[in-house]
C-alpha cells in the first residue's frame, strides 16, 4: 500500500501500468454497448449523401435540434400561445447533450447532470423552475429558495487520492501552509471579480453570460490561458493548479492550458451568490450557489421543456438542408430515418438549434455569409459511461458521495446517479465521466471514435480500480456514448471574438440557438439562446412580446 | 526516498561499505519476498481498520486512523533505516520474525483488549505504529541488500513494481476471500507464518550475507510453530472472543446486506446488537419501547381520538409494535424497515419473537423493507396515519442521518393526519445534547410543534424522545393503566429536563448538510 512515503511516483505509474496491461487481454464478465449519438447519418449528411425533399408541408417556425436550446425554443413560442411550429430531432429520443436513460436499476444521465440554483437575476431559469414545482419560495427581492430533496444532498463530494477517499474536492490532505495560503488567495481573487460591477452595474460574470459585463478589463481576460492569469499573479501551488485544471476539465473539457481565463474564472465567479447587490462583503461571506440534480441528470428539464411540444416534436428527423427559394421562403429538407424517406418543411422562420459545426453542413449559404467565421468553434470530445452495479464496491474513508473523482486520473470521476433517488444501499448507477482535453481536438476525436466498446469499458474499469479494486465484480452492465462534439470549448481569444458576436446573428430569416453560441456548454446559456431566438423570431413575425429573459 | 537514493549514490564506491561484496544472491527469488512481504504489510493495516470498525463502529474514523497512524510509521520505519548500518541480512531475517509476531498475533489481541482491558485504543495504535514503523524498514533494508547485485534503475523498479502488485493482490484478496473465508483472526495469523516463513526463507536465500544461520533459523521455527498453533486453534478463539466482547452467549448472529446482527443471552436477559452496538436489552426494553410508544397515542386520545393507522419506521425487532397493538382501537399497522434479515428474525427467532409477542405475525401487521426516505416519497399522498413512531439507529452515517433531515421529517408530516402524532428516538440528551436539540430544531423547522421528553434506560442511559404533531398540543397526562414503567405521573414527569440537558441552540439538519451527522460523531467521541 501507498509508499508513497519513500516510492518515486513514476516507478509507481509503471507499476500500475504493468498490472492494468496484463488485465487487458482478458474478458470483461459484464455486458453493455455503445449508444448513439447517430454518427453514420452524420456522417451521410456531410457528405450530402441524403435524398431531398419535393413536397413541403407549411408551417410557420421549424426548430431544429430537440437539445435544452430548441426545446427552449419551443417553450418560450407555447407559452406566448405560438403554437404554429415543429421541432425537430436527428436522434430517436430528445434532449441532446442533456438526454437521460433508464433501466431497472433507476434513470441516469447521458451528459448533462446538474443546474446550480438560479439567482433572481435569472428569471428565466427561476421561471422554469417554479413552473416544475422545484421552488419553496420565490419573494419578490430575494433569492429564491430551491426545495431540499431537489439539491444535491450531503455528502456532495469526495477525492480519492493517497489510497483513499476524503471529504470536499480540494485536497486538504498534506497540503502545505503555503497551498492553503494560495488557496485562499485564489478566492479572494474570485471574490473581487464576482462583486465588480462596470459604469453601468453591470457584473463582470453573470449567467447567462449575455448579462455580463464587455468592459475592456474584463474582456482582456479572455485573451490569455487561465495558466497565464495564474502564473502572472504568481500562482505556484499544484493542488491548486490541479483544483482549477480539474474545473475546467469539468465544465469545459479542456485545460489550463486551452482554456481562456476568463472561461476558467467564469465557473468559479459566476455562481457566487451575493446577499446584497454589489455589498463587496457579504460576496466574502456567501457561498456559492447550491447545485440542483436529479437521478436523470438535466434529462428532468428536457422532460418539462418537451410538454411544450405537445406532438410537434418529430424524433429521428435529421436535417439536411436548408434552402431559400425565394425571399421569406424557407425550405428545410429533412430525412426520416425510419421509413428512409426525404420529408420537407416550407417555414417563415427557422430556428437553428443544432451544433454550431452542424450548421455548417446544413446551410449552404451560411458559408457565403461568413466565410471564415464558423471555423473557430472547435469541440472538445467526451466519453461518457453508465455503469450499472449490482451492489456498491467496499472502500476505506470517507463515503460514497454525489460527485467522486480521482487525483490522479485523467477522468472526472463519477457521479452516483441514484444519490438523487436517496438510495445508499444495493444496485446503483455510476455515471462516469471522461473528458479528452488535448490541444488537438481532431486527433482525439479519431482516437475516441476509434475506440469499440471493448476498448471504452476497459478504460473505465482501469481507471475506477484504482479506487475500487473490485468494481469489476461489482458491474452488471456497463454502457457508452462517445460525444465526438461534446461541448464548445473557450480557448482563449473565442468568447470574446468576433466570430462567436456573428454567428448569433440571424441569414435570411434563420436565427440561431445553441450554447456554442456562448463559448460555454451550459444549461443555463442554451436556455438563454434558445429564448432569445424565439423572442427574435415573435417580434418578427409580428408578436408583441414582452421578454423572459 | 531521496535520501536512500543519495546514501546509495555516495555509497556506490564507498569502502566503509557495510555489506560485504558477495557474488550471486538470488535476486528473482529476493524480489519475490517484495511482493509476499507487501501483501502482508496492507492485510493487517486492512485486519486492523476492519477490527477497529466492527468494535467501535464509525469506519471512517477507523479507518482514517489506522492508516493515518500506520502510513507515518512506515515513514518513520524507512527514516530509521540509515541508522542500520551493518549486518543488514541479519536485521532483515529479525525485523521478517518481529513482523510476523506483532502483524499474524494483532487481531488476537486486539480481540482481547477490548474484552479484558480498558485499553483498547492504545493497544491499537500502539500495534499499528509498531506493524508500520518494522514494514517501513523492510524494504529499504532489503533494497540496500540487493542494490549490489541490480543496477540501480532496475532495482527500484523492481522493486516498487513488486511492492504495488503485492498490494493489489492483497487489496482483493481482503475482501473478496480472507475475510469472508478465514475471518479476522485467521487472516493475521495466517499471514503472520506467511511473514516468519519469508525470514526462514531468507537465511537460505542471504546464505552468504549470514555467518552462522543455526540460531536464527531456530527462532524461525519458535515464530513458526507459534503462529501455527494459533491458526488451529483461532476457530475457538474467535468464539471466545466475540463471546468476551457481547459478555454473553450468541444464540443468533448473521451478516446482511446492511448489518451485523448478534443476538446473545446470558443472566436471565438476551440482548441485540446491530454492528456490534447495543439495540436493546430484554431487561430493560420495556421502559424503552413504552416511552417511544404510549406517549403519542396518549396525546392524540386527549383531543378525543383513536388511533386506527399507525406508521413505524425501522424497529424491526416488533417491540414497538408489540405496545401499539396493546390500543384496542388500531386497525393497521405499517411496519417500514430497511433490513428483510431483521424483520425475518423478529418473525421467526424464538426468544425475540416471544419477546416481542409475535407482533410482526398479526394480520393487522404488514411489513415493507424499504428506506423509510424512498418508502415515504413513493407513498400515495392519499395514506396518511394518525400515528408515526420514528425508531432509527443513531444518526452515526450520511444514509441515517438522512432520515434525521427537514425533509424527512417533511414528509413524515404529509402522511400524518392534521392531528395526528409522531414520536421520534432522538439519541441522548445527556451524552449527545447538541445532537438532541438540533433533531427538535430540525422537526420544528420542518413545520411540527415539538415536546421533547426522556427517561432513564439503564442498558443505555439517559435517553430521549421528540413528540410532535402538526397542531400545538399540551404535554399528554393519562396512559395505559397496565405498564410495566409508564403511569400517569411518571409520563408527565419525561417531559421535565433537568438543566444538564436543557435545550441548546441548534443548526436545522438539512439533506444538503447534513449537520447533524457531524455533531453526533463529536459528541458521542467524548464517551468511547
Ligand atoms: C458530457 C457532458 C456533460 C455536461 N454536463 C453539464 C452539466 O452538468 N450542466 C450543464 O449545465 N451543462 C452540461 N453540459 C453542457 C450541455 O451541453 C448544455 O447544458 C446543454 O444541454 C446544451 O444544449 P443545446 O441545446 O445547446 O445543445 P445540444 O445538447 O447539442 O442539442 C442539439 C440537438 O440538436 C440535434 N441535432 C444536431 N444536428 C441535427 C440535425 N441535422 N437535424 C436535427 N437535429 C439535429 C442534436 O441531436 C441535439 O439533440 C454537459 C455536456 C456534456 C457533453
Amino acid at each position: 500500500m501507498k509508499r508513497r512515503a519513500f516510492l518515486e511516483a513514476s516507478a509507481a505509474a509503471a507499476a500500475t501500468g504493468s498490472v492494468a496491461c496484463r488485465r487487458r487481454r482478458r474478458g470483461l464478465p459484464f455486458d453493455g454497448e455503445l449508444i448513439g449519438p447517430n454518427m453514420e447519418l452524420g456522417h451521410a449528411m456531410r457528405d450530402l449523401q441524403l435524398p431531398s425533399a419535393s413536397t413541403f408541408e407549411p408551417v410557420d417556425v421549424v426548430i431544429i435540434g430537440a437539445g435544452i436550446a430548441g426545446l427552449s425554443a419551443a417553450w418560450r413560442l407555447a407559452g406566448q400561445g405560438f403554437k404554429n411550429f415543429v421541432v425537430l430531432e436527428l436522434e430517436e429520443v430528445a434532449g441532446g447533450t442533456a438526454r437521460a436513460g433508464r433501466n431497472h436499476v433507476g434513470a441516469f444521465p447521458w451528459g448533462a447532470h446538474y443546474i446550480p440554483a438560479p439567482s433572481r437575476d435569472n428569471p428565466a431559469l427561476v421561471r422554469l423552475f417554479q413552473e416544475c414545482g422545484l421552488l419553496e419560495s420565490n419573494l419578490p427581492g430575494a433569492e429564491p429558495v430551491v426545495k431540499e430533496q431537489f439539491l444535491v444532498r450531503a455528502p456532495e463530494e469526495r477525492i480519492f487520492a493517497y489510497g483513499q477517499w476524503w471529504e470536499g474536492l480540494y485536497l486538504r490532505a498534506g497540503a502545505s501552509v503555503d497551498d492553503e495560503v494560495q488557496h485562499a488567495r485564489f478566492f479572494e481573487e474570485v471574490n473581487r471579480l464576482a462583486s465588480w460591477r462596470d459604469a453601468r452595474g453591470r457584473r463582470a460574470f453573470a449567467i447567462p453570460r449575455a448579462k455580463c459585463s464587455d468592459d475592456p478589463e474584463m474582456q482582456s481576460l479572455d485573451r490569455q490561458t487561465f495558466m497565464e492569469w495564474l502564473q502572472r499573479r504568481k500562482f505556484t501551488s499544484q493542488r491548486l493548479y490541479w483544483m482549477l485544471d480539474y474545473s475546467c476539465r469539468d465544465d469545459y473539457g479542456s485545460t489550463l492550458e486551452t482554456t481562456s481565463a476568463w472561461a476558467g474564472l467564469f465557473y468559479y465567479c459566476a455562481r457566487k451568490q451575493l446577499r446584497k447587490d454589489g455589498d463587496a462583503k457579504a460576496a466574502l461571506l456567501e457561498d456559492s450557489h447550491p447545485l440542483v440534480a436529479w437521478p436523470e441528470g438535466n434529462g428532468f428539464m428536457v422532460e418539462h421543456l418537451g410538454k411544450a411540444c405537445e406532438g410537434r416534436l418529430r424524433t429521428g428527423h435529421a436535417v439536411t438542408t436548408i434552402r431559400r427559394p425565394t425571399e421569406g421562403v424557407l425550405h428545410v429538407h429533412a430525412f426520416d430515418v425510419k421509413t428512409k424517406a426525404a420529408v420537407g418543411f416550407q417555414a417563415r422562420k427557422v430556428i437553428f438549434a443544432g451544433p454550431l459545426h452542424v450548421a455548417n453542413h446544413v446551410i449552404p449559404s451560411l458559408w457565403e455569409a461568413r466565410p471564415e467565421g464558423l471555423n473557430d468553434f472547435i469541440h472538445s470530445p467526451w466519453l461518457v459511461a453508465n455503469l450499472t452495479l449490482r451492489q456498491r464496491p467496499d472502500e476505506p474513508g470517507f463515503p460514497l458521495a454525489w460527485d467522486n473523482v480521482l487525483r490522479d486520473s485523467p477522468s472526472l470521476g463519477y457521479v452516483v446517479a441514484s444519490h438523487q433517488a436517496m438510495k445508499d444501499h444495493g444496485p446503483a448507477v455510476f455515471t462516469y465521466y471522461y473528458p479528452f482535453p488535448d490541444a488537438d481536438v481532431r486527433a482525439s476525436r479519431a482516437q475516441l471514435m476509434a475506440m469499440d466498446w471493448k476498448a471504452c469499458a476497459q478504460l473505465v474499469v482501469d481507471d475506477l480500480k484504482k479506487a475500487h479494486p473490485d468494481i469489476e465484480r461489482c458491474i452488471a452492465r456497463l454502457d457508452v456514448m462517445r460525444w465526438g462534439h461534446a461541448m464548445v470549448r473557450p480557448k482563449p481569444g473565442f468568447c470574446w471574438g468576433v466570430a462567436l458576436q456573428q454567428a448569433r446573428e440571424p441569414v435570411h430569416g434563420i436565427h440561431f440557438a445553441h450554447t456554442d453560441l456562448s463559448g460555454l456548454a451550459l444549461f443555463e446559456e442554451a436556455q438563454d439562446h434558445g429564448l432569445r431566438a424565439a423572442e427574435e423570431v415573435l417580434a418578427s413575425l409580428g408578436y408583441a412580446a414582452a421578454s423572459w429573459r | 526516498m531521496s535520501d536512500d537514493m543519495r546514501e546509495a549514490g555516495l555509497e556506490a564506491g564507498a569502502v566503509a561499505e557495510a555489506v560485504p561484496q558477495v557474488p550471486a544472491l538470488q535476486a528473482p527469488l529476493l524480489f519475490l519476498s517484495v511482493l509476499l512481504i507487501a501483501s502482508c504489510g496492507l492485510i493487517y493495516e486492512l485486519v486492523a481498520g476492519t477490527l477497529a470498525s466492527y468494535l467501535l463502529g464509525d469506519s471512517v474514523l477507523q479507518f482514517s486512523t489506522v492508516i493515518g497512524v500506520y502510513l507515518s510509521a512506515m515513514g518513520l520505519g524507512s527514516w530509521l533505516s540509515r541508522y542500520v548500518q551493518k549486518g543488514l541480512a541479519h536485521r532483515f531475517v529479525h525485523i521478517e520474525l518481529a513482523v510476523a509476531l506483532l502483524g499474524g498475533l494483532s487481531a488476537p489481541v486486539l480481540f482481547l483488549a477490548f474484552a479484558k482491558t480498558q485499553a483498547f485504543r492504545p493497544v491499537l495504535y500502539t500495534l499499528v505504529g509498531g506493524i508500520g514503523t518494522l514494514v517501513g524498514l523492510e524494504i529499504p533494508l532489503l533494497m540496500r541488500i540487493l542494490r549490489q547485485q541490480v543496477a540501480f534503475k532496475d532495482l527500484v523498479a523492481g522493486v516498487l513494481t513488486l511492492d504495488y502488485i503485492g498490494a493489489l493482490f492483497a487489496s482483493l484478496l481482503f475482501p473478496l476471500f480472507l475475510m469472508p473465508r478465514l475471518g479476522l483472526v485467521r487472516t493475521s495469523l495466517v499471514f503472520g507464518l506467511v511473514n516468519a516463513l519469508v525470514g526462514l526463507w531468507s537465511t537460505k536465500l542471504l546464505r552468504p550475507l549470514l555467518g552462522g544461520v543455526f540460531l536464527l533459523r531456530v527462532k524461525c521455527l519458535v515464530v513458526i510453530a507459534l503462529l501455527a498453533a494459533g491458526v488451529a486453534g483461532a476457530g475457538r478463539f474467535t468464539l471466545l472472543a466475540e463471546e468476551e466482547i457481547f459478555q454473553d452467549e450468541i444464540v443468533f448472529s448473521k451478516t446482511s446486506a446492511y448489518q451485523r446482527i448478534v443476538l446473545t443471552h446470558g443472566r436471565g436477559s438476551f440482548q441485540l446488537f446491530l454492528n456490534g452496538s447495543l439495540q436493546f436489552s430484554s431487561a430493560d426494553e420495556y421502559r424503552y419501547h413504552e416511552a417511544l410508544v404510549h406517549p403519542a397515542f396518549a396525546a392524540l386520545e386527549a383531543k378525543g381520538l383513536k388511533a386506527k393507522r399507525v406508521l413505524v419506521c425501522g424497529g424491526g425487532d416488533g417491540l414497538a409494535v408489540r405496545e401499539i397493538l396493546k390500543h384496542p382501537g388500531v386497525q393497521e399497522v405499517v411496519l417500514v424497515d430497511l433490513d428483510p434479515a431483521m424483520t425475518e428474525m423478529a418473525t421467526k427467532q424464538p426468544l425475540l419473537a416471544e419477546l416481542n409477542r409475535h407482533a410482526l405475525q398479526d394480520g393487522r401487521v404488514k411489513v415493507l423493507n424499504m428506506d423509510a426516505m424512498v418508502a415515504l416519497g413513493d407513498m400515495a399522498p392519499s395514506l396518511r396515519f394518525d400515528i408515526a413512531i420514528v425508531d432509527f439507529p443513531d444518526p452515526h452515517s450520511y444514509s441515517v442521518g438522512k432520515l434525521y433531515t427537514t425533509r424527512f421529517y417533511r414528509l413524515l408530516k404529509e402522511h400524518l393526519n392534521p392531528e395526528g402524532f409522531a414520536s421520534v428516538q432522538s439519541t441522548s440528551p445527556l451524552m449527545a445534547r447538541r445532537s438532541f436539540w438540533c433533531i427538535a430544531a430540525t422537526m420544528e423547522a420542518a413545520g411540527f410543534a415539538v415536546r421533547p421528553y426522556n427517561l432513564a434506560v439503564p442498558s443505555f442511559g439517559v435517553w430521549g424522545f421528540s413528540l410532535a404533531s402538526p397542531a400545538p398540543f399540551a404535554v399528554p397526562a393519562r396512559t395505559l393503566p397496565d405498564l410495566r414503567h409508564l403511569t400517569d405521573e411518571t409520563m408527565q414527569s419525561m417531559f421535565a429536563f433537568p438543566k444538564d440537558m436543557d435545550r441548546v441552540p441548534s443548526e436545522v439538519n438539512r439533506l444538503d448538510n447534513q449537520v447533524l451527522v457531524h455533531l453526533y460523531s463529536t459528541e458521542w467521541k467524548r464517551w468511547s
